[in-house]
C-alpha cells in the first residue's frame, strides 16, 4: 500500500551508510549528497529510506543509502531490521549494498566499533568513517586513523559531517576501484564463529588500549547544561518554557503569512473567476480546487515553523531530555514521552503532528500516537467553537475573575485532551501490545550546535511530504466534495439553497436521521458534509444551507443570531462536544493513510472517533435536556 | 576480597559516584532487556554513573556508561548490577 517505495533502481554502485544512532551519520549524508536525496518509506514499513546521490571523480554516479541508526545486528525495533535486512540483502525490493560506510563516533569509539565488528563479518568491502574528528580532538581524544586501520583490517577516514569538505577524504577513497572489489578476508570465517556483544567488547578493549584511547573524558560542557536542563525543579520549568515559546511562534509567526496566503487565494479564485464563464468548469475551479487546495495550504507557515522548532531540538540534543522529563506522565497511558511533541504539535494541526511521529522508533507507541492525535483540539475548530460558544454561552464573569465563553473554550481543550490520554490509557490497558512493559533504554546524545544544512534540509523533506500530499489525495478528495456539493443542480425555479438539492444535500437528510438522537437538524447534518473538507468549512456551510448571501468572517456573525434562535441548547452543546471527538477532516484521515501505512487504520481511526463523538454527544444532548436545555 | 565487591542494584547507587558494572541480570519482565543493555554498553568490567534523576519518584534515571549516556527506567537500571568504582589514583 506505500505508494512512496522505489522498485526501480538506477544503475550505479551502492554504498550503505550505518552507524550508531546520534553518530552524526545524517549529517555526513547530508554532506555528501547534499539536496540530492530521496524520502520514502521501505516496502511495507513505516520506516524512513533516504537515498542520495552524487558523483565521484569519474563522473560515475554513486547512490547512497542513509540506514536508519542501530546500535547493534540484533534487531529490536522495525529501523533496526531494516538495517540489518538491508545489508544481509534480505530487504524486500532493495538492492544488497556493494560497499559499507561504517560512520563511527570519534568520541565514542567504545561502542561504535562493536558495530563495525559486526558489519565487517557481513562479508561486503567495509570502510570507517572516523566521524565528528574535530570534535573528539577538542576533547583531548586523539585517534591514529592508520593504526586504528591496521588494527581492523579495514581501510579509516577522518570526517567531519557538519563542515564543508568534511567529507572530501572519504569521497578520495571511495573513488578507489580496487576498494570496491576488495574481497574481505575476515568475512566468511568470523562470520561462521557465533558472534557476541562481550567478545566484540573485549576485541574493542584490546583495540582501544593498544591504541592509548582505552581512557574515559569527561563531557564537561554537556554534564554541565545536564545539571540544569534535567534538574527536578529546573527541568520542567525550562521544559514549560521552551513548549511555551514555541507555540507562542506557532500561532504568533504564522499570522502573517497566513494572511498571505488567504490574500492569494482569494487573488487567484477573483481572476479566475473573471477569466471563466459562469458554469461548472468555473465553479469547479473556483469553488472546488482553489477553495479546497487553498483551505489546506494556508497551514503550511505552521507546519514550517513547528517544524523549525522540533529540528533545531533534536538536531542540538534537547528532545531526548524532554522526553526524559515526560517519561512518568507519558507511561502512564502507556507512551513513551516520544509522544508528547506530536501530540502538542496536533494542538496546531494533526497533520504535522502525525508528520513528527516519525521520532517515535517503538511502533506501537506511534501508531497509538497517530490514532489519539486528531483528538487534540487543532486550530481549524476554533472558528466552530467560537461560532456556537458566541450564540450560546452567555457573556458573563464568574465569581468576577473567569469568563464563562473563555472557561467552555478551555473546557473543549481539555476535553480533547482528557479524550486522547483516556483512549491511550484504554488501549494500554486492554490490549496485548499495551500491557506488555516496552524499555525506555532511550540515549542522551551529548549537546551540540543544531548544523544549519541539517536542519534546512530535513525542513525542506517536510515541506515537500506536505504539498505532495495536497497535490495528491487531498485535491482529489475536495473535487469529490465539491462534486457532491453542486450536483444535482437545483430545478428551475427552486426556491431553497442550492445545496439542498445536490448529494450532499442528500447525504445530510439522511444522516439527519441518524444524527436526530443526538439533537442535530438537517441542516447541521447537511453541513457537516462539506465539514470533512476542513472543519472550519463547517461554518461557510451552515451559512449556504440557512442560504446566507454573506461570505467569510460576516458569516459567522450573521449566522450567530439565527442558530441562537433556531437551536436549542441542547443541540449547540452536543454539536460543540461532537467537534471535540468527530473524524472531521479529510486531509488528516489521508495523512493517517501515509504515516500508517494503509487504508486500515484510516477506517479504524475514522470508525472509532465517530462512535466516540456520537457517545459523547449523545450523553450530553440527553442530560442537557434533562436539566431543562431543551 | 574486601566489602567493596558487595552488588549494588544501579536504580539504587548515589548519583554522581562511580561505579563498575559487575552483570546484567535477566528481570522478571522481559527476557530480552539484559541483551539491548549489553549492546548498548553495560557489559562488565564497565564505569557507570547515575548522573540524574527525574522528580518525582528518580524514574527515570539518566546514566552514563562509558562514553555514552542513556535513559534507563527503574526497573531496567534495576538489571545491572554494580560495585563502587575502585579507588582511582591520584
Amino acid at each position: 500500500m506505500n505508494t512512496a517505495v522505489i522498485h526501480l533502481h538506477p544503475s550505479g554502485p551502492l554504498v550503505a551508510l550505518i552507524g550508531n544512532p546520534n553518530c552524526g551519520k545524517s549529517a555526513l549524508f547530508n554532506l555528501l549528497t547534499g539536496s540530492r536525496q530521496k524520502v520514502a518509506n521501505y516496502a511495507g514499513v513505516t520506516v524512513e529510506r533516504k537515498e542520495g546521490r552524487y558523483l565521484n571523480a569519474a563522473g560515475k554516479t554513486v547512490r547512497v543509502l542513509d540506514l536508519p541508526g542501530a546500535y547493534s545486528l540484533h534487531p529490536r525495533a522495525p529501523d533496526e531490521q531494516v538495517t540489518c535486512d538491508v545489508l544481509a540483502g534480505n530487504a524486500a525490493g532493495e538492492k544488497r549494498p556493494d560497499l559499507a560506510v561504517c560512520v563511527v563516533d570519534a568520541t565514542n569509539l567504545r561502542r561504535s566499533l562493536r558495530l563495525v565488528l559486526a558489519v565487517r563479518r557481513q562479508g561486503m568491502p567495509v570502510v570507517v568513517a572516523l566521524n565528528m574528528a574535530d570534535r573528539a580532538e577538542r576533547q583531548g581524544i586523539h585517534v591514529d586513523a592508520e593504526r586504528l586501520s591496521a588494527e581492523l583490517g579495514v581501510p579509516v577516514v577522518r570526517t567531519v559531517g557538519v563542515m564543508r569538505d568534511g567529507d572530501a577524504q572519504l569521497r578520495r577513497l571511495l573513488d578507489d576501484p580496487a576498494l570496491w572489489r576488495r574481497a574481505d578476508e575476515s568475512g566468511a570465517g568470523a562470520a561462521a564463529a557465533a558472534a557476541s556483544t562481550r567478545g566484540d567488547h573485549e576485541t574493542v578493549h584490546g583495540i582501544l588500549q593498544r591504541l592509548g584511547l582505552d581512557r574515559l573524558v569527561a563531557h564537561e560542557p554537556s554534564d554541565r547544561i545536564d545539571r540544569v536542563v534535567l534538574h527536578p525543579l529546573a527541568g520542567p520549568l525550562i521544559l514549560l518554557a521552551v513548549m511555551f515559546l514555541m507555540f507562542q511562534a506557532v500561532f504568533a509567526w504564522a499570522e502573517a503569512p497566513m494572511g498571505w496566503i488567504e490574500a492569494a487565494t482569494a487573488w487567484v479564485s477573483e481572476g479566475a473567476s473573471a477569466l471563466l464563464a459562469e458554469g461548472w468548469l468555473r465553479s469547479l475551479i473556483v469553488d472546488g480546487l482553489i477553495a479546497g487546495v487553498g483551505g489546506v495550504i494556508v497551514f503550511l507557515p505552521q507546519i514550517v515553523i513547528l517544524f523549525f522548532f522540533i529540528l533545531l531540538l533534536e538536531d542540538a540534543g534537547y528532545l531526548p531530555r524532554a522526553a526524559f522529563l515526560l517519561d512518568r506522565l507519558m507511561a502512564r497511558v502507556g507512551l513513551s514521552a516520544r509522544s508528547f511533541i506530536p501530540l502538542l504539535s496536533s494542538h496546531a494541526c494533526a497533520i504535522p503532528g502525525i508528520m513528527a511521529t516519525r521520532t517515535i522508533a517503538d511502533p506501537r507507541d506511534r501508531l497509538v500516537t497517530i490514532m489519539i492525535a486528531p483528538l487534540m483540539a487543532c486550530s481549524a475548530r476554533l472558528p466552530v467553537y467560537a461560532l456556537l460558544i458566541g450564540a450560546f454561552i452567555p457573556q458573563r464573569q464568574i465569581g468576577g475573575l473567569v469568563e464563562l465563553q473563555g472557561l467552555v473554550l478551555l473546557a473543549l481543550y481539555l476535553g480533547g485532551i482528557g479524550g486522547a490520554l483516556a483512549v491511550a490509557w484504554v488501549l494500554k490497558r486492554f490490549t496485548q501490545a499495551g500491557r506488555q512493559v516496552r524499555p525506555l533504554m532511550m540515549e542522551l546524545p551529548q549537546y551540540h550546535w543544531p548544523a544549519a544544512r541539517n536542519v534546512l534540509l530535513g525542513l525542506w523533506q517536510r515541506v515537500l511530504i506536505f504539498l505532495r500530499r495536497v497535490g495528491g489525495i487531498i485535491l482529489a478528495l475536495t473535487v469529490l466534495l465539491w462534486l457532491l456539493a453542486s450536483y444535482p443542480a437545483p430545478p428551475e425555479g427552486a426556491t431553497a439553497a442550492a445545496i439542498e438539492y445536490s448529494f450532499a444535500g442528500m447525504l445530510g437528510q439522511a444522516l439527519a436521521v441518524i444524527f436526530a438522537p443526538i439533537g442535530f437538524n438537517w441542516q447541521i447534518s447537511i453541513a457537516l458534509v462539506p465539514g470533512m473538507a476542513a472543519r472550519e468549512v463547517a461554518v461557510s456551510a451552515l451559512g449556504t444551507v440557512y442560504a446566507l448571501a454573506a461570505t467569510g468572517e460576516d458569516t459567522a456573525a450573521a449566522l450567530m443570531p439565527l442558530i441562537a434562535q433556531g437551536w436549542s441548547l441542547a443541540t449547540a452543546l452536543s454539536l460543540l462536544v461532537w467537534f471535540v471527538f468527530a473524524p472531521q477532516c479529510l486531509a488528516t484521515l489521508a495523512t493517517v493513510k501515509r504515516e500508517a501505512g494503509g487504508w486500515k487504520w484510516v477506517l479504524v481511526m475514522a470508525g472509532y472517533l465517530f462512535a466516540l463523538a456520537y457517545l459523547a454527544s449523545f450523553v450530553t444532548y440527553r442530560t442537557a435536556l434533562l436539566l431543562g436545555a431543551g | 576480597m574486601n566489602d567493596d565487591q558487595r552488588s549494588l542494584c544501579l536504580d539504587r547507587v548515589e548519583a554522581g559516584m562511580p561505579y563498575a558494572v559487575l552483570q546484567v541480570r535477566y528481570p522478571d519482565a522481559a527476557a530480552d532487556w539484559p541483551q539491548r543493555l549489553e549492546e548498548l554498553g553495560f557489559l562488565p568490567g564497565e564505569r557507570v554513573m547515575v548522573m540524574a534523576r527525574a522528580a518525582p519518584g528518580g524514574d527515570p534515571l539518566a546514566v552514563r556508561v562509558g562514553h555514552s549516556t542513556y535513559a534507563l527506567r527503574r526497573q531496567e537500571a534495576a538489571c545491572v548490577q554494580v560495585k563502587p568504582w575502585p579507588r582511582e589514583p591520584a
